[in-house]
Parts: structure tokens; sequence; C-alpha cells
């Protein structure tokens, strides 16, 4: 059985509408803020220690982006654990609130499918997170320019492109879950909550339980330990389980893009770097291969995500 | 017979909805059960009936907004579950207690939806200006709705279904907590509405402002259409007689007089001066020519129009009492 017309007939309108709504609204602007200023601050942490040793690096401006100095994480560090809020923060309320406002069955009533609904707001939500992350993007190597003075190379320029990128991708990802999260919870207070645990438990308790959980499945091997090292099997279930947080995938993404030195993301062994010339740049094809399979997991992620949510919503009753 | 015939294939032609043995079930609970109606082009057709008797979710299964458990509806001619966007293009609905974005005009509000509709930014800008002249809300169109009263969202919903020029327009619980006088405004609105030939569906509790503006009526209970037709006829099924006749005078013998005028069913005296006549017509003349016959001085002449209130007192009434008494049976 097909349905007449096209899915998606006025996601464009819903999108242009939702887009103006999120960049007008006073939550947004609280948002970039937050993310501005904390990035400042690691920014000028960078910039400090950089000017003082301005060692040979042929990618000084990448080094803006990943070198950190005590307090403060590296810019990197710093979004992924902000990104995930910036994008809560824009979809938790995105369906639940046009149940309240009683404004559903007046928009479906039209002739639109549910379908345009849901994704004009996803591609609205996304398209405001695409332009706060290039403005932030355009931020950081204007004044990687002022204050570092080395004009950027193209490889530079290519590899913080692929940061900007997958950056958006990892924001999709907390987008389809706080939209998810919107249609499942009907008041917008505990959609709001449930987004938030599950940040806090990925991006804060998910780093130190993954290690736990993984010496509980494969326990450490007394032979490595007395040798000084690290069980292969237990490194390699803690590795998995802590892949399992998208706030991991994109840290690891951002290492290969933005560390061209970066040659593997798993343990490796003594023989695989037979021949290899330890602490020479990769060129940027092999990193962005490095990369690869995390970015995947990351669009993965937003699709799954989609998808739940958007047979969710299709099953929901309109009326409140 | 045959002019029966073609006058039924008239009627076809102007069925604009038709429900053939409706039902929406929620796991084993039916909350429409097995509901069929007609309705006719250019007429007012209310759902009535008090609250969670299915009359938003028969409203819903007709714009294709919920899933039909079995039974069909048609229209326009369309299925609304198989071509809901031809539904849609064609049927305004007014949601109960409608909802705006509070933070847009109502110029931005309506072009939104107007968008929606597909209609190009030209003829989106005329019919918006129309529709708002229209309801009366020219001199708040760039005003954001967050300062409008409830009355003003209820005709701003209106509007929207002008700018759609929509031939069926869907008005659930239309009136209901908006104060007397933008009630009078709103069906006020809804008479403007029906000159222009629109179709109208309007569901409520509110029995006398349905009864101003409705042709015919279904009285809901309980998912099922317990009553249907126009008020007149419900009042003769119901209340046995249309007409309720008061009379105050005095004259000799002036109950049996009145008794013996032909079409009286009943005559209660209610004082020694009161008489309470039922009658299957308007017999306030022939009873004015009684008591001038009988000598007596005419002091009051009335006639109750029949109620929709009191069709559905009574009608309530009597299904307690049956329900009462098969109880007090078993």
């Amino acid at each position: 059985m097909r349905r007449e017309g096209s899915p998606f007939q006025g996601v464009g309108t819903v999108a242009v509408k939702e887009l103006s709504d999120n960049l007008s609204s006073a939550r947004m602007f609280v948002l970039e803020w937050l993310i501005v200023l904390t990035a400042l601050a690691a920014l000028y942490g960078a910039i400090d220690s950089l000017r003082q040793n301005t060692a040979e690096d042929p990618f000084l401006l990448l080094r803006l982006f990943t070198v950190d100095r005590a307090p403060l994480p590296s810019f990197v560090a710093i979004l992924g654990f902000l990104i995930p809020l910036m994008a809560i923060g824009l979809g938790f309320d995105s369906i639940n609130s046009e149940h309240s406002r009683r404004t559903l069955s007046r928009i479906l009533a039209q002739p639109i499918y549910r379908d345009a609904l849901l994704m004009g707001k996803f591609v609205a939500g996304l398209a405001t997170l695409a332009i706060s992350l290039a403005a932030l993007w355009l931020l950081v190597i204007g004044l990687g320019l002022i204050f570092l003075g080395v004009p950027p190379g193209g490889e530079e320029i290519a590899r913080s492109l692929a940061f900007l990128v997958i950056a958006i991708f990892y924001a999709g990802v907390w987008l389809a879950l706080a939209m998810l999260l919107s249609i499942v919870f009907r008041s917008p207070a505990s959609a709001a909550l449930v987004a938030l645990g599950f940040w806090l438990f990925l991006t804060v308790l998910w780093p130190m339980l993954a290690p736990a959980l993984a010496q509980l499945i494969a326990p450490p091997d007394p032979r490595y330990a007395a040798l000084g090292l690290q069980t292969p099997e237990t490194t390699i279930w803690a590795q998995t389980l802590s892949r399992l947080s998208p706030n991991h995938l994109f840290g690891e993404a951002m290492l290969a893009v933005l560390s061209p030195t970066t040659r593997s993301l798993g343990p490796v062994f003594i023989d695989q770097l037979r021949g290899a010339m330890m602490g020479t740049p990769l060129p940027l094809r092999e990193s962005l291969i490095i990369a690869w399979p995390q970015t995947v997991a990351l669009i993965a992620g937003t699709i799954v995500l989609f998808v739940a949510g958007y047979i969710a919503f299709q099953r929901q009753e309109v009326r409140a | 017979m045959s002019d029966t015939g073609s006058k039924a294939a008239a009627a076809a032609n102007d069925i604009v909805i038709a429900a053939r043995a409706l039902t929406k079930r929620y796991g084993k609970v039916s909350v429409v059960d097995a509901v069929n109606f007609d309705i006719r082009k250019g007429e007012v057709f209310g759902l009535l009936g008090p609250n969670g008797a299915g009359k938003t979710t028969t409203i819903l299964m007709m714009l294709g907004l919920t899933d039909i458990s079995s039974g069909q509806v048609s229209v326009l001619g369309h299925d609304p579950a198989r071509a809901p966007l031809q539904v849609k293009r064609r049927v305004g609905y007014l949601p109960d207690s409608v909802g705006f974005y509070d933070h847009l005009t109502a110029v931005e509000n309506l072009s939104y939806t107007a968008k929606l509709m597909g209609l190009p930014l030209a003829e989106r800008t005329r019919r918006i200006a129309a529709a708002l002249a229209q309801v009366r809300l020219s001199d708040v169109a760039y005003k954001r709705v967050a300062i409008f009263s409830r009355g003003m969202r209820q005709r701003l919903g209106l509007a929207e279904i002008i700018v759609k020029q929509a031939e069926i327009a869907i008005l659930d619980e239309p009136t209901s907590a908006l104060d007397p006088q933008a009630t009078h405004e709103f069906l006020d609105l809804i008479g403007e509405l029906k000159s222009e030939g629109v179709t109208m569906l309007l569901s409520s509790h509110m029995l006398d402002q349905v009864q101003r503006v409705c042709n015919r009526v279904a009285l809901f209970q309980a998912g099922r259409i317990v009553l249907i037709g126009p008020v007149a006829d419900l009042a003769r099924q119901v209340l046995g007689a249309g007409f309720v006749v008061e009379v105050e005078a005095d004259g000799a013998g002036l109950a049996r007089r009145l008794a013996t005028i032909p079409g009286v069913t009943g005559v209660e005296t209610s004082a020694e001066d009161r008489f309470r006549l039922t009658a299957d017509r308007d017999v306030r003349a022939d009873a004015a020519r009684a008591v001038v016959a009988a000598n007596g001085s005419l002091r009051r002449l009335s006639v109750d129009e029949p109620s929709l209130e009191a069709i559905y007192a009574r009608y309530f009434q009597g299904e307690s009492k049956l329900t009462g008494g098969t109880r007090d049976a078993a």
C-alpha cells in the first residue's frame, strides 16, 4: 500500500521556521556564549603554551585544537563535552512542546505528513549546530592567524575541515537522541533530565566504568602484570566498551585527524610497527582512513536514533 | 417510488462525508463503535455528547490523524487513511482549545500554515489579510499571539480555515471556555461561513449553541450515535410531542375545553388558572380561541420551542431509568 504524495512536502517550510526560531531563541544565545567563552579560554591556554616553545611543528595550527594547559582541557576535549549540551538544548522539547502548546493537531491538519514535521525539525537543528560550529571553526583559524602569525597550510585547513564535519555528525547523534526523548516523554522537563542523564553518564561515568567492566569480563593475566604490561584482552575489551560512547568515538576520530602522527587507535603489535618511521606524520588520506570507522559509527548512531524517533512519532496519538 | 429514488440519488451527490460502521478500538475498548452518518453539502452538522463520548476520535479519523480500526469513512470522495493529503487540502480543522506559536505574530502564524498549504506568496498575503478582516483581527495582525485572549485565538483558528478556503470546516468544541460575548461573536462567524456555502461539522456539549446554528445533530453516547436528525424531529421522537404551550387564563371548564383542541395530547393544570398543554403543533391560536369562547380573560400565552437541552436531559434520564430498571430486575 503506497501513500499518495511526497513525505517531503513541507520539510523546507518547517525547517526554515524552526531554524529561525532556533537562531533567535534566548536558549541558543546562552548555549553559544557558553561554548564560545570556554573555547576561548582553552584557546588562550593553547596559544600561550605554543608561543613559549615554538618548536618547528609543521602543523602549528592543528596544535591549537589539541594542546592543553592545566587546568583547562584542550579545545577539542571541551567541544566533545559541550556539543552534546548544545544539541540537547536544541532538541529536548521539539515534539513535546508542540503537544503542550496544542499546535500539533493544527499543523498536522495541513496537507503534510508527520514525516515532514520531524525531518524539518531535525534538519533545522542540525543546520543550527552546523552554523555555530562553523563560526567557532572560523574563530579558531582567525585567532591562530592573529596570535601565531603563521599562515595555515592546505593540509592543515583540510584536516580542520574534517574536524568540523565530524563534529557536526557528533552533534547529530545527540540531537537525534534529544528528539527521540522529546517524542517519548510528554513533559519537556523529563525529556531534558533523561537526556542530561545520558550525557553525564556517557561523558563522565562511562570512561571510568568501561575499564572496570573490562576487568570483570576479561580478568588481567598475572603473567602480563608481572612484566609490567597490560593484558591485551582486557585492553581490547576496555576499548570496545568505551567505544559505545559517542564521546569516545569523537575523541578518537579527532586524535587521528588532528594529530597527524597518530598511526593507530587500538593496541598494536611490535611487529606491525616494523619499518614504521615513528613520529613522522601520516598523509591526510591515511589519517582519514584511521578516523573513518569512528565517523561511520557516529553517522550510524544518528540514523538509528532518528529512525527510532520516527517510528515512535508515527505511532503516537495526535490528541493530547 | 421513482420520485423517492431520484431524490436519494440527488442526495447521494450532495453527500460530502459518509461514515459506515466507523469504529476505533484501543485494545478491547471501543471508543467509537460502528457509527454511521452522512453529512450533506452546505449543512451545519452537530456532534453532541458528553466528554469522552468519541466525538474527537471520530473527527481525527475523518482527517486521517488516527488509524481506523474497522469500517470506513469517505470525505469528499477520498479515504482519509489512504489519501490524507487530498482530504487535508480541502478540509479545515479547528482543534479543541487550539494553540498557536506565542512568540510569532498572528500573520506569521497564519503564513506558516499557509506555506504548509502550498500557497504562493502573493496569494498568501492576500488571503491572510482578507481572513483576518473577516474574523475582525486586523488591528492585532502584527501583535504576538501571546497577548491574545481565548476568543481571539479561536477566531484566529477560524481565520486559518478561511485562508485555506476549506470546503468542509471541522470545529471541535469551538465555544467551550469562551465568555458569552465571545461565544456570540464566534457563532455569528460560523453563520457567515455557512452562508458562504461551507459545510460545517461542529462538536460540542453546549446544547443551546448547537441548537442555534445546526441543521442536524447526532447525539453520541459511549461511542455510539444514539439519535440523529434535525432538532425538531428529535424532540418529537424523545419528548413525545414537539410543543409545550403555557396558558394563563380563567374561565369555566377551561381545562376541558383546552383538551378538546385537535393536536393537544395532554393538559396539566399547574395552578387554578395555569395550564400546560403538550401538543404536536403550535396550538396557541386555538387555545386563545378556546379561552375567548369560555368567556375567560387571557393573561399569558407562550410556547416553548423544543429545546435540545430538554431532549438531552429526557433521553439520558430515560436511559438511566432503563438501566436502573434492569439492575433492579437482576
